[in-house]
């Protein structure tokens, strides 16, 4: 490789570094969308370089579905203060406690669909004009289509025959008051990628990415952590097993994946081999072919 | 492993998805679950075999229509590669789609029906490739199975397309015939096609090389922001941007625009640490000695090589907007870090894509019309032709009123 040339992982991370900058200088008000799941670990550790020696500008934002696993809140509590952000928490469950959404009922019900409202309300009310999310273009279909500097209308909605086209490396941040835009500096990162920059910069990770012993059950294929918060259904069996999350969201809809590893390196080599997307243990995409489209129209992440 | 951001362009039909799907799938890039869902959504809608188009055809209105309706982004990667493509459909009306995606890459891909040759659609797209300096096209004669892998095809649609691309410039063209449905010649070389002695597809996407894209010589670094004292550092003042050309080292002297005041380059912080040199796209912070007036929207260049600055100059401008040009309205213009107010004072031309014919009749300047104009910028603004940096030579054209992108500039 010539002199003048950047790796991959490099040319990613520059990008990345560019694109946050744009945003904190385009967008007064602008928050991290925060989970403490690895995506937004790696966003903050960017967020933390593009503007050293100084503070990143941004505080730390998560909707809490109060359906998290304990372990990744503890993580994300201390991160936050490690790394010197401000963390902000708005959850779901207040959401349903001022009558702005309905708890879903039956069987499969979850409260993922129930975080876009808790967040458009917590934009509206923080007053952001922008929100920074981890999305990558490689976890789905919709996402594939979505722009980096991405618009929100006044009612939070994504119009995704309507998108700004987006050349080079100039993005257009104009809005009308109440409008908000969604930045996605991770969109041409890889699963493979963010995990060799958490393993190249050493950044620490909740440790349910790591293989460990717990009680599961498998439904529709897909295996899922026992709580009281998921009822067994007929058939259900719940069995101790070796597993490991591949994304650290809801409860409710996140799937486990059997797996030895143990380590950074192993990780990254499971996910090297792996067979299925890192989504295919997400319960909530399964609901239709379009299912994350939907959700992605309504405001979600 | 390093980085190649490509584009795939071609008509309708020509077979673009589905080769996408095959590269997609013949790299090991497709999950069990999405290759599972593609089967039953093949089976559904009653499709012979698994549809391997419908792997990258995202939205459900394009599932429905058949067609790709705008620019989505793919990954895949090999032990020699990762690659980033821009999916960019060919139907007419949605040519904008090309220079969104080509404005960003290193190499195009192009997908020619054999048994059509060369079309109108063709042209427009190897003209646009030429026109936002894309070095390499790769010319893949798809659908060589429906000729039976004859070689004269190949040849006829090759010499039909070397009399097109005589007219422009700048471009590195490869043709390789292929059949992406079936997959030969995509990843392994096909024994239908021996005749043929290049390598396959894959391998040359593997292979090409696209460091010699890149301005080194002409050193232009946009002020992005400026980062002030803080608690942690409270005598730091420094100016955070990528570099858009050339190479910045401490110990240098540089030369600020607007001011035009001279300081010398103290150190160059990368994002673990400091850097000897900084080189595009590196995004990095500058601190200079003495301290200078930054702003977003300076330029850091080199008092030997400056850029052009003016209120006035020429530009390649290409219609995005549904809406067409409005003298009347008001239009912003971004440029590096730059925003600021701009008029069209004359629309000079129009061009034909198809037979490059200068239209005086340039109004109305409308969607996927491209035209030569003449922009005014309600103060200086630091630039260099396209063709020499295509980071300083570039912009966008926002419609100040209802905010949305409308136009893409290549300054002249």
């Amino acid at each position: 490789m010539s002199r003048l040339h950047l790796s991959q992982i490099d040319a990613l991370e520059h990008e990345a570094i560019h694109i946050l900058r744009e945003a904190a200088a385009q967008f007064p008000r602008t928050a991290i969308l925060f989970s403490g799941g690895k995506d937004s670990l790696v966003l903050a550790a960017l967020a933390r370089r593009a503007f050293a020696p100084g503070p990143a500008p941004f505080p730390l934002l998560h909707i809490d579905t109060g359906h998290n696993f304990a372990e990744t809140l503890e993580f994300r509590d201390r991160l936050a203060r490690e790394l010197g952000f401000r963390l902000l928490v708005r959850t779901v469950q207040d959401t349903l406690d001022r009558g702005r959404a309905v708890e879903e009922t039956g069987a499969n019900a979850s409260r993922n669909a129930l975080q876009s409202v808790t967040l458009l309300d917590a934009i509206a009310e923080l007053n952001f004009d922008a929100a920074i999310g981890g999305g990558r273009r490689d976890e789905e279909k919709a996402r594939a289509k979505e722009r980096i500097f991405s618009h929100r209308d006044a009612s939070g909605h994504w119009h995704p025959h309507h998108q700004r086209p987006e050349l080079w490396n100039l993005y257009n941040g104009r809005k009308n008051p109440g409008e908000h835009f969604r930045v996605f500096p991770l969109s041409n990162w890889t699963e493979l990628d963010v995990w060799a920059y958490i393993a190249r910069e050493k950044l620490p990770l909740p440790s349910l990415y790591f293989s460990h012993e717990r009680d599961v059950f498998l439904r529709n294929g897909t295996l899922l952590a026992a709580s009281p918060l998921l009822p067994l259904q007929a058939g259900e069996q719940v069995s101790r097993e070796r597993v490991r999350f591949r994304t650290v969201g809801d409860l409710t809809c996140t799937g486990a994946v059997r797996s030895r590893a143990s380590t950074l390196e192993e990780i990254i080599a499971e996910v090297a081999a792996a067979r299925q997307t890192e989504r295919g243990t997400r319960y909530d995409d399964r609901r239709s072919d379009s299912a994350m489209e939907d959700r992605k129209r309504a405001g979600y992440f | 492993m390093d980085l190649l951001r490509l584009i795939t362009c071609g008509n309708v039909d020509d077979g673009k998805s589905t080769l996408l799907g095959r590269l997609l799938h013949d790299t090991k890039s497709i999950f069990e679950d999405q290759w599972e869902a593609v089967q039953q959504a093949s089976v559904r809608r009653g499709d012979p075999a698994t549809n391997l188009a419908l792997l990258t055809d995202g939205l459900r209105a394009e599932r429905e229509r058949g067609i790709t309706i705008d620019v989505a982004y793919r990954y895949f990667a090999t032990p020699r590669r990762k690659f980033i493509l821009a999916d960019c459909p060919g139907h007419f009306e949605y040519t904008r789609n090309m220079v969104t995606g080509a404005s960003s890459a290193q190499l195009a891909l192009l997908l020619v029906d054999v048994r059509n040759g060369l079309t109108e659609q063709t042209c427009r797209h190897a003209f646009l490739a030429s026109l936002l300096r894309i070095k390499h096209l790769i010319v893949c004669v798809n659908k060589m199975d429906l000729v039976d892998f004859r070689q004269d095809a190949f040849e006829h649609v090759r010499n039909q397309f070397m009399a097109y691309a005589e007219r422009l410039e700048g471009l590195d063209i490869q043709f390789i015939p292929i059949a992406a449905l079936t997959g030969d010649n995509v990843v392994e070389k096909s024994a239908r096609l021996s005749w043929f002695d290049g390598p396959p597809l894959l391998y040359t996407l593997e292979t090409v090389y696209v460091g010699n894209e890149i301005n080194h010589v002409d050193a232009r670094f946009p002020v992005q922001l400026v980062i002030g004292p803080s608690d942690a550092a409270p005598s730091f003042q420094g100016c955070a941007g990528q570099v858009a050309s050339g190479i910045f080292r401490p110990g240098e002297e540089i030369m600020h625009f607007p001011s035009r005041q001279c300081a010398r380059v103290t150190a160059i912080h990368g994002p673990g640490g400091p850097v000897n040199e900084a080189f595009h796209p590196m995004s990095v912070v500058l601190e200079t000695d003495p301290p200078l007036p930054l702003a977003r929207g300076d330029l850091l260049a080199k008092p030997n090589n400056q850029p052009t600055t003016g209120q006035e100059f020429e530009s390649m401008l290409c219609w995005l907007s549904a809406t067409p040009f409005d003298p009347a309205r008001r239009y912003v213009l971004r440029h590096t870090s730059n925003a600021i107010a701009c008029t069209i004072t004359q629309v000079r031309y129009k061009l034909d894509i198809t037979t490059l014919h200068r239209n005086q009749n340039a109004l109305p300047l409308a969607m996927n019309d491209l035209a030569r104009v003449t922009l005014h910028t309600s103060a200086p603004l630091c630039y260099d032709s396209y063709r020499k940096n295509r980071q300083t030579g570039c912009l966008i054209l926002v419609d100040a009123a209802d905010n949305t992108t409308v136009a893409a500039g290549m300054i002249l």
